[in-house]
């Protein structure tokens, strides 16, 4: 694959803890307006791989290129300004905030040294309509809501941050059918309005589903990516497996 | 499940369910406090008089000075055992200042800078270093109380102007103003300063970043990480203010006694813990008010108030202090459990 056009480029990354090597040189690229899922076992990598994406930790070697400009590390500030907006597993909210102080966390709108909350309540209202998302009211606190609801409020935090490219951890681990498929639904939507996504999921019929790429990551490696629609459930268990080695 | 009908009743219902479960608890705090009053002011003819309504609102503005500080912190998630022995280190620190010729403006003011600048040296080694608040500000308090009796070698430093002793509140805040009147005596510099503090403390917890941040790193102190935002400056700031709350504190009370104690504020901690608790902030943080904290200290002044008229002995106080916190805790802890 040509390494232009790509949003994304990671570049023989490795990460090291201690004696274990999570990351071991690890490449890959991902476009916007496409939805790449990365697969692979627990202990795969791929937590860490996301992480070393959105600034959580640094990688000992190797270099990430996003929109064209080359780091060697990020900091969640810098990946936050380059465009890279993280969904996190645990999703990152704070639960006895309301669903606007949560959107909004990190880029409050103010009026001096003042909270501006008239505004953000307003805003966070039209973001979450345009996302198409289902909260009642965004004066609810976070506790309250069910976790498609929750869901919705760390995307729109995402979009809220002016991402271009989004990293979705396991968006639907711990999810009911019909709210995953809401948020299945609007993870579509992001990719169709322009956006870049990444999916990590465990759901590998739910990655057949949405994805346009898959890439199989195992023991730290890519093992291999693939277009979905040039493969099937089969090929892939077999090269997460380490039954099958493409690349 | 998803609930698809559009901002339906049920949810509206349910917003205010929320905002009534949130008042409730001050509410019952204030019956709690009229109740208290009400039984007192049958029980003695000398509760109800203004002489003593002044003495416990000098006692709530201790209380309250300190608790404003320690509420942010509680609300952060975080705990601050040291604001007893930062309270007698400021004080300790203006009076030499001022034994030294300084004139009492700028030594009142290096006692604050030095309660602020211990409080913010919690923050930091909580944050930056990452040690547990309750280990650090618990070394804290010993460190801080060890070096204040090496400095004053245990003995007390007193004797000062009356533009410091002013500040104790044995006046009127009015009398400069040539005000006289029973009512406006009430309101004497501890007590006007309580107020104040009260005020800022609840404009700066609602209203500004700091306040929020505060919430949030009680309750998902990663999730602030991962936006971006810097949580070592918004620790720091918090136990320095926290720093500051004590050295007011302590300031006040080196003004009353006219003298800076090197034992001044042993287990105030307790109290404010106790009144920050009874006021409705969760132990382990990411909620709690200023205004429940307010009527908490108010609580706690007319129990110790109460007590004293009945003739019961100190040591009551002390235990009842610990029953209070051990009591709201467990109760906010079941609450969180039912969910």
């Amino acid at each position: 694959m040509p390494e232009t056009g790509f949003f994304l480029e990671v570049h023989d990354v490795v990460k090291e803890f201690g004696h274990v090597r999570a990351l071991d040189g690890v490449s890959l690229s991902a476009a916007l307006g496409e939805i790449l899922a990365i697969v692979g076992d627990n202990g795969a990598g791929k937590s860490t791989l996301i992480k070393i994406l959105s600034g959580v930790l640094v990688p000992d070697e190797g270099r990430i290129v996003i929109d064209g400009k080359s780091y060697t590390a990020l900091t969640p500030k810098t990946a936050l300004k380059a465009g890279i907006s993280t969904v996190y597993q645990d999703l990152a909210l704070a639960n006895s905030r309301d669903v606007a102080a949560n959107i909004f966390l990190g880029r409050e709108l103010t009026k001096g040294i003042f909270l501006d909350q008239k505004r953000m309540y307003a805003q966070a209202e039209q973001l979450i309509r345009n996302l198409g998302i289902n909260i009642p009211d965004v004066r609810m606190p976070v506790e309250v809501l069910s976790g498609g609801q929750r869901q919705g409020t760390a995307v729109a935090r995402a979009v809220h941050q002016e991402g271009r490219f989004f990293i979705f951890d396991e968006p639907t681990a711990a999810m009911g059918l019909k709210e995953t498929a809401a948020v299945m639904r609007l993870i579509k939507r992001l990719a169709h309005q322009g956006y870049g996504v990444i999916i990590i999921s465990h759901n590998l019929p739910q990655v057949f589903e949405i994805s346009d790429r898959i890439c199989v990551m195992r023991h730290g490696k890519v093992v291999g990516i693939v277009n979905t629609a040039e493969t099937d459930m089969e090929e892939t268990v077999a090269m997460i497996t380490g039954a099958v080695k493409i690349s | 499940m998803m609930n698809n009908q559009p901002a339906n009743q049920t949810d509206r219902n349910y917003l205010t369910k929320i905002f009534v479960k949130q008042y409730a608890a001050r509410i019952l705090l204030i019956a709690v406090l009229l109740t208290m009053m009400t039984i007192l002011t049958f029980s003695s003819e000398y509760f109800l008089t203004l002489k003593n309504i002044k003495n416990i609102l000098n006692l709530a503005s201790t209380y309250i000075l300190l608790s404003v500080g320690m509420t942010f912190v509680i609300c952060s998630g975080g705990i601050d055992l040291s604001v007893g022995a930062i309270m007698a280190m400021s004080s300790v620190i203006m009076g030499f200042a001022m034994k030294a010729g300084i004139p009492v403006g700028p030594a009142v003011l290096f006692g604050l800078i030095s309660g602020t600048l211990i409080g913010a040296a919690n923050g930091f080694l909580i944050s930056k270093v990452g040690i547990n608040a309750l280990i650090v500000t618990l070394s804290m308090m010993s460190i801080v109380r060890g070096s204040v009796i090496l400095l004053t070698d245990g003995k007390p430093v007193f004797g000062f102007d009356s533009s410091f002793t002013f500040w104790g509140g044995a006046d009127s805040i009015f009398r400069p103003l040539g005000w006289e009147g029973s009512l406006v005596n009430i309101v004497n510099p501890p007590i006007a300063l309580a107020l104040l503090v009260t005020f800022l403390g609840w404009i700066v917890l609602e209203k500004t970043k700091l306040g929020r941040y505060c919430f949030v790193l009680g309750s998902n102190e990663s999730a602030l990480q991962k936006t971006g935002v810097n949580t070592l400056f918004y620790k720091v700031l918090i136990y320095a203010l926290s720093g500051l709350c004590a050295a007011i504190t302590g300031f006040i009370v080196a003004a009353r006694l006219n003298t800076c104690e090197p034992l001044a504020g042993t287990g105030y901690e307790m109290d404010a813990i106790a009144a920050v608790v009874l006021g409705g902030t969760l132990i382990q943080g990411g909620s709690g008010s200023i205004s429940g904290t307010f009527i908490a200290c108010l609580i706690l002044a007319v129990m110790r108030n109460g007590l004293t008229i009945l003739s019961i002995s100190s040591n009551y106080q002390q235990l009842l202090t610990g029953l209070i916190v051990m009591t709201a805790v467990a109760i906010s802890e079941i609450k969180r459990r039912k969910g």
